[in-house]
């Protein structure tokens, strides 16, 4: 599915994105990799479209993928040493331990759990919860720590590393920044209200503030109506359940995010799981619910609720909406997209995964998104029909026990999203979003060309870059301190046990210059930790993968 | 030779009683009667039939043809994706305030003294918290742009982290961005399947949700009946007896609130920490209500019964109520709460509390810090408003009087929620147009596992003069007669 136009090249400039997506409902005839479910393609309509995904998740080599097992294999034998020696009290535990009064209380966590943390993740966990001391910005400060007991503890030396070039936060339009004159009305805000609210939706906690950022939520995606929620994962976990219960289907992405898992959990409903993005896996799934309906008692589902991301934001990977909304209307599914990491980063205009495939946002049943990233603030909403979204003004678990937004945060998102929708008079927004395109294309080519295995859509401004291997995780994320570059590295088990990498987030307001000091310490790095592993042509236009590179398509 | 000799006999007396058997069987088969030769015939033929047959026809039964199939599809019309609200519906009709929802409240235009948000301390207004946040936004901006371990822990958070440690005296705590979520992903994060949680029959949403994703065997127990514990506890125990093996790995957790949300009712800690130590139950401890309020220095439930905080494993509270922020904390050991940064789902998986927002709350703590006269203060306002408020015909007073937030019900229900419901919510309203905004208590009536009568909620704070107690109690007082009699 990943690429039914065959050979042709992927989009370039921005606007090609209208004449692509005017054309994007037009079927196309050759679909000859739908497989699995062969009578769909005979009596249904083929649902493929001319709009171009060009993703690629490249295979490691097998001797990575050998010695990335071994490296668990050895580290675990370590590690089982290293827990005998303390056992038999050889190795001094730095572990905190239960006060002698409960020593006869069941522990409260298993040992065995804490076996990865204590022996492989301790050794590597100087790259995680680095402390920042400006704001997240495309340059910010790290507090430097050192650790004098193998990351047990950590000591703050009181220095501070200036200006490191930031591409681990979702800063995606470059909104997060400290105060300047421009976000005064947040000042005002916060002069005036303070900063809690000490009350719900539903009680005393509806101010005039959200009102005026859900009236301009909805306006801004095109849609009828929308509600704002304090947090974003609980916009999530506590508005699924309002949606569906017992007797409901749930059908998730596998690489869905925790938010969408707990509140598909908290439901009640019943949940299947189908293939990263894969369109057969989900058909397949779909047309088993429906024709076979709820297992056992064989009584038709009352709803089925379909739940995707927009961007993956470990695989960088783009939802593949058209052809799942086809297969939505087909099968007449709900469907609930999770923009938190697509809204205002794809799109021409920075209306997130619809306006990137020239899908009309009213087709989506529940639109939900975050402010934490684009926005640089704090909190998600939900968007859609006015039906739906008063249902959940009266039934959303969030907006009846929990304390609503903060008010200068709301302000800070009302501010952001005029500028991106250029209501404040500048072209300021268009132009940070054209910007975060054109980082993305660069940083992406360059990646493909230097060799590195990158995962994910060529339209995605998060990057990860595939290391494997625990070790060089470390080095690496060391590495590129040293030379004043932020990354994020992620592994198992945010990843796949084998799958560990670094995933880069490239916001608008990185400069030519930062992107190009970037990409110089990686080549370094690629080189030093051998981490080019791609074996495909090194090209300038990175679109010509053959088809057994998509893991999709299996 | 000779050996061979000898063995030559033995292998002819072998053949010999082999023909001998053989002949016997076809002479038995024709002996046998014709009967028993036809019934073993079908025998055998049934067999080699059973052999060559597949055991049974799953597919021929639901086979369904691919127009049948496509029918089903065609037919299938799922349920709307949510039902019809009903217009007139209290979400749909909400009251929009205008401007800070401090102390003196617009409410839908009006003038009003607020009786109705959680803004315990008057912090929420407070010209010193507005100016440390301001100085944080003037710093570090709004927003963290990712989770605490990407590059989303700053400063602040590890101060106020260090701040809410050393106010609770313990030696840990973990700053969660959201209040629901506190308690809602601490208890999953330790209690699990197969684990088993004791829980007070009035324990607020927050908790019921936590309880629910933690999969764990719930136990539910009458509100703050500390006799019903004790036999849920006991049978426990028996049961335990029965299986040492299993109990050895099953954890046991007790969780209350300090002043429940609900009920406006107070915990009893010291009863609840004498069985832990006899059951080997940890004790996880909700304080939104109480945090702030409680005991001389605003330490919550444990310093009020003068409790050393280190026999209850977790506290969490939000710091949306007497802080006036928002998120939550949770504290206590930091075996306990260490693991919690890597399990606690709200706190690995969401982005970090905005700084300007836990700047806010670190002055806030300074402001509880330098002046513990106002829990004494927010006290004896508690007591004046509750002694008020008694005696009015038709409305009880549901709550102990040392508590900032309590409820008046209905002395006697209507016999339907929805008229209940309908009568508070008239009271409601007069008193807002007379200046009191007061709140009934809402719920999801269907979500709840145990749904408490409709009530008005009213909330204290430090920042009500005695007048506006006394004008409020008497202006309840005054429209309840007009409504209720």
């Amino acid at each position: 599915m990943a690429n039914p136009g065959g050979g042709a090249v992927c989009n370039g400039i921005l606007h090609d994105h209208q004449k692509q997506s005017n054309g994007s409902q037009r079927q196309s005839g050759n679909c000859t990799k739908n497989g699995i479910v062969k009578e769909a393609q005979q009596n249904g309509k083929p649902h493929c479209y001319d709009k171009l995904i060009v993703e690629s998740f490249e295979e490691a080599p097998l001797h990575v993928m050998v010695f990335t097992y071994l490296g668990y294999g050895i580290g675990t034998l370590f590690g089982y040493l290293r827990d005998f020696l303390r056992n038999s009290g050889i190795e001094k535990c730095s572990a905190a331990v239960e006060r002698p009064e409960q020593k006869d209380f069941v522990p409260l966590y298993q040992d065995f759990e804490n076996f990865y943390t204590r022996n492989l993740y301790m050794r590597i966990r100087d790259n995680w919860n680095r402390p920042i001391c400006s704001a997240p910005g495309p340059l910010f400060d790290v507090m430097e720590r050192v650790s004098d007991d193998y990351n047990w503890t950590f000591r703050y030396t009181g220095r501070i590393i200036k200006d490191v070039i930031n591409i681990g936060s979702y800063n995606f339009l470059g909104l997060a920044v400290k105060y300047d004159e421009s976000m005064r009305t947040v000042k005002d805000v916060l002069e005036a209200y303070g900063s809690g609210v000490a009350s719900t939706r539903h009680e005393m906690g509806t101010l005039d503030k959200h009102k005026e950022l859900e009236d301009l939520v909805a306006k801004f995606l095109n849609v009828e109506a929308a509600m704002v929620f304090g947090m974003g994962f609980a916009t999530n976990s506590m508005n699924i359940p309002a949606l569906v219960g017992k007797g409901c289907l749930i059908l998730s992405d596998e690489l869905n995010h925790t938010s969408l898992v707990l509140g598909a959990r908290l439901s009640g409903a019943t949940i299947r799981v189908f293939k990263h993005n894969n369109i057969q896996s989900l058909e397949k799934l779909l047309r088993d619910a429906v024709i076979y309906g709820q297992p056992r008692t064989r009584r038709a589902w009352k709803k089925i609720l379909i739940l995707v991301e927009g961007i993956y934001s470990m695989e960088g990977s783009i939802l593949h909406l058209p052809q799942i909304l086809a297969l939505k209307k087909k099968y007449k599914a709900y469907l609930y997209i999770d923009e938190a990491h697509s809204i205002g980063a794809v799109g021409p205009t920075g209306r997130g995964v619809t306006e990137f495939f020239g899908i009309d946002p009213g087709d989506i049943d529940v639109l939900m998104g975050t402010f934490t990233k684009s926005f640089g603030a704090s909190g998600g909403y939900i968007a859609g029909r006015k039906d739906v979204v008063d249902y959940l003004r009266a039934h959303s678990h969030s907006a009846v026990y929990a304390t609503s937004m903060s008010p200068p945060i709301a302000e800070h998102i009302i501010r952001g999203m005029k500028l991106i929708m250029g209501l404040d008079g500048t072209t300021q927004g268009q132009q940070r979003i054209q910007q975060l395109a054109k980082n993305t294309r660069y940083f992406r080519q360059k990646l493909n060309e230097m060799g590195f295995i990158v995962y994910g859509n060529e339209h995605s401004p998060v990057i990860p870059v595939l290391l494997y291997m625990p070790s060089k995780v470390a080095a690496f994320a060391r590495h590129m301190l040293e030379r004043k570059i932020g990354v994020v590295v992620v592994g198992f088990p945010a990843t796949p046990l084998a799958e560990a990498r670094t995933r880069i987030c490239l916001s608008a307001a990185h400069t030519r210059e930062m992107l190009d000091k970037v990409l110089e310490a990686l080549d370094e790095m690629g080189d030093l930790l051998h981490l080019k592993y791609s074996r495909h042509r090194k090209s300038a236009r990175p679109e010509l993968y053959d088809e057994t590179s998509f893991e999709l398509d299996d | 030779m000779k050996e061979g000799r000898k063995e030559v006999p033995r292998l002819r007396m072998a053949t010999a009683t082999e023909q001998w058997v053989l002949v016997e069987m076809v002479q038995a088969v024709y002996e046998a009667p014709a009967y028993h030769l036809i019934l073993e015939g079908i025998l055998i033929l049934w067999i080699i039939r059973l052999l060559f047959s597949k055991t049974y026809k799953l597919q021929e039964r639901s086979d369904l043809t691919l127009k049948e199939k496509e029918e089903l599809i065609e037919e299938w019309q799922p349920e709307p994706l949510v039902p019809p609200v009903s217009k007139d519906h209290p979400a749909l009709n909400y009251n929009i305030i205008s401007g800070p929802p401090s102390h003196n409240i617009v409410v839908n235009g009006k003038k009003c003294i607020n009786f109705a948000s959680f803004n315990f301390l008057g912090l929420l207004d407070n010209p010193r918290v507005k100016a440390a946040a301001l100085a944080s936004l003037k710093k570090y901006g709004v927003g963290t742009c990712g989770p605490r371990g990407f590059y989303g822990t700053f400063d602040v958070h590890l101060d106020l982290e260090d701040r809410l440690a050393q106010f609770m005296k313990t030696e840990e705590a973990i700053i969660y961005s959201y209040g629901f979520a506190t308690i809602a992903s601490a208890i999953p994060a330790y209690s699990k399947r197969g684990d088993i949680v004791f829980v007070d029959r009035a324990a607020c949403f927050a908790i019921q949700k936590g309880l629910q994703a933690s999969r764990s065997d719930i136990k539910i127990f009458n509100h703050n009946d500390m006799a019903d514990l004790e036999r849920l506890l006991k049978e426990q125990e028996i049961e335990d007896q029965k299986n040492p093996r299993k109990a050895r790995v099953t954890r046991r957790f007790i969780v209350v609130e300090g002043l429940y949300m609900n009920t406006g009712t107070i915990c009893p800690l010291p009863e609840l920490v004498k069985l832990k130590y006899k059951y080997k139950a940890r004790i996880f401890l909700e304080e939104s209500l109480s945090f702030g309020v409680l005991g001389k220095h605003g330490r919550g439930l444990t310093e009020h019964y003068g409790i050393n905080i280190d026999d209850i494993d977790l506290i969490s509270a939000n710091m949306e109520n007497s802080l006036a922020s928002i998120g939550g904390f949770c504290c206590g050991r930091s075996f306990v709460i260490d693991h919690q940064r890597l399990s606690g789902q709200g706190y690995c998986f969401s982005a970090s509390l905005p700084p300007l927002l836990a700047a806010a709350a670190i002055e806030g703590l300074n402001i509880m810090e330098e002046n513990p006269g106002i829990f004494a203060e927010l006290k004896e306002k508690c007591r004046q408003i509750h002694k008020a408020l008694q005696g009015i015909s038709g409305l009880k007073v549901v709550g102990e009087s040392l508590s900032p937030a309590f409820h008046l019900q209905l002395e006697e229900s209507t016999g339907s929620r929805e008229k209940d419901v309908n009568l508070l919510q008239k009271i409601v309203n007069l008193c807002m147009s007379r200046g009191i905004a007061l709140t009934q208590a809402r719920y999801l009536d269907k979500e709840e596992k145990w749904l408490p009568p409709p009530s008005i909620r009213v909330v204290v704070t430090v920042e009500q003069t005695e007048e506006e107690l006394e004008k409020a109690a008497s202006t309840i007082k005054a429209v309840a007669q007009e409504v209720l009699l």
